[in-house]
């Protein structure tokens, strides 16, 4: 084979490539609408308003997600199903947002945290590599750490709408959180880096349980921030 | 007032912390739903973090070790029998084959381009090692088929305590054709090496099929241009520089060649390397 066949080899192995790639951006666009649009609808809780419509607006996001199941059925037919990681970067970002929109509404709805075999499921893919697209566990992980700031701020707005129970069992729960990330042994890349700002989100949570029993208005019996 | 408000208020951070903390070690030992999740993922983490570190480590031997066979070839060009040498070379690269069958094992299963940042350093090594060879052998560029030929391993099955001990499994490892085309722009370094390491033995004829050849894998990558991956751009700049200087060589050889007797020919050609590569410098 000369110099010249080998390389227009390649350079057809290269475009193929291309085109692939040019297909999942298309439609990884749409999956990053849909998200927008679920986005848009999970961040009225945040108003005053909001808190009281927290079903219906869980429930509008819940008819979202089969939008985001037929743009997934679609990604899957794009590229081969053991070459998951190698188009991997083109949806991660996605994925990611997804996770934590997915694990939001399950923590509104039930005030536990999602497991993974949840999200797969609302998002129409699988958990394990072997079965195809699946969900990769630290894409997991970065969703439930997006969620936690999310959280920091719901705590904060609950108090400004005259929800004081609320910041209490958010702190619980992040806390339980915190101890869980820590079991893991992460190295130094992105979802450590991610990782690293939970204390933030803990921190402020903290803050305002402080300010709510301070001034005695955290009267929930079974939280312990009233001692 | 203040500053009384500020001494109750640090007495409660802290106590809120260490309340805080004792919370936290009751829940890492207790079995809530959140922490045995979490321990599901350590597990699956730290499996992975091993697997990668093991690739890792494999991929630098094969560095080390193809680094080592393009050393030997590169002293084929002054002594008498390169046969010798290719050989040894030849058998160096099977130890490569042994350590990249490892790591075909270890992909068992897997997705390759899930640890594939592992070990590309080594494959690229691999690959300028084996087509350096095979141009000293065979004046031609080995192909991506030709290379993944001889990447196929037989293993026993001695390993695994279900599989009956006669029975052996195909393995094979390919190297993608990114890593090849890194890989061959390398290789245009070592090539570029050899034309003024031959022309300083004497060897007239090696540099302009040296040339022609380097030429070639040039326009070839020309032709794939910024379609391929982002690091083919940064290649090519070395490239144009390597074909340059070759190209120099060709041109003094050409034009004082007849004029100088050949013993003194090396000493010309390295002053006028010496020359150009300061004026790299300054640029």
């Amino acid at each position: 084979m000369s110099v010249t066949e080998m390389f227009s080899y390649i350079q057809g192995f290269l475009s193929a490539d291309q085109d692939v790639r040019e297909d999942i951006r298309k439609v990884v666009q749409n999956l990053e609408q849909t998200a927008r649009e679920i986005l848009t609808v999970l961040q009225s809780v945040h108003q005053p308003s909001g808190f009281k419509e927290i079903p219906s607006k869980c429930a509008r996001a819940r008819e979202l997600f089969c939008t985001v199941r037929t743009h997934m059925a679609e990604l899957k037919t794009k590229f081969p199903a053991e070459q998951y990681y190698r188009f991997h970067e083109h949806w991660r970002f996605v994925l990611q947002r997804l996770v934590f929109l997915a694990a939001f509404v399950v923590y509104l709805e039930s005030e536990a945290l999602v497991t993974r075999e949840e999200v797969a499921q609302i998002l129409g893919i699988e958990v394990v590599r072997e079965k195809g697209f699946h969900l990769d566990v630290e894409d997991f992980l970065a969703g439930v750490l997006i969620m936690a700031s999310e959280l920091s701020r719901l705590a904060v707005n609950s108090v400004t709408a005259g929800d004081y129970g609320r910041p209490l069992r958010i702190s619980n729960f992040i806390n339980e959180l915190d101890s869980g990330f820590r079991l893991l042994n992460l190295k130094n890349d992105p979802l450590r880096k991610r990782y690293d700002g939970l204390k933030y989100d803990v921190k402020k949570i903290e803050e305002v349980v402080y300010d709510l029993s301070i001034r005695g208005l955290a009267k929930e019996p079974e939280s312990g921030g009233d001692k | 007032m203040i500053a009384y408000f500020c001494m109750v208020s640090g007495e409660g951070w802290s106590r809120r912390n260490a309340e805080a903390a004792q919370e936290r070690d009751a829940l890492a030992n207790s079995s809530s739903p959140v922490i045995a999740a979490f321990k599901v993922f350590q597990q699956e983490l730290d499996t992975r973090h091993d697997k990668y570190e093991r690739l890792v480590k494999i991929s630098r031997d094969i560095t080390i070790e193809s680094k080592r066979s393009i050393f030997l070839l590169h002293r084929v060009t002054n002594i008498p029998d390169p046969e010798v040498v290719l050989n040894e070379a030849e058998s160096k690269l099977d130890g490569v084959r042994q350590k990249i069958g490892q790591i075909a094992e270890e992909l068992r299963g897997e997705d390759i381009y899930q640890f594939h940042r592992a070990f590309t350093p080594g494959i690229q090594e691999y690959v300028e090692a084996i087509t350096f060879l095979h141009y000293i052998r065979h004046r031609s560029l080995i192909s991506l088929e030709e290379i993944n030929a001889k990447l196929v391993f037989m293993k026993t099955g001695n390993g695994l305590a279900e599989a009956p001990p006669s029975s052996a499994h195909v393995l094979t490892f390919q190297v993608t054709p990114a890593d090849y085309l890194l890989g061959v722009a390398d290789l245009t370094g070592e090539l570029m090496r050899l034309c003024i390491g031959s022309v300083g033995n004497g060897d007239i004829d090696t540099p302009f099929q040296l040339s022609q050849f380097l030429r070639q894998i040039h326009d070839g990558f020309s032709y794939i241009g910024n379609t391929g991956p982002y690091e083919v751009s940064k290649k090519l700049h070395t490239l144009r520089q390597s074909l340059g200087k070759v190209e120099d060589a060709c041109y003094t050889l050409r034009v004082r060649g007849s004029e100088i007797p050949k013993h003194m020919l090396a000493d010309v050609f390295c002053t006028r390397t010496t020359h150009m590569d300061t004026e790299e410098g300054v640029v």
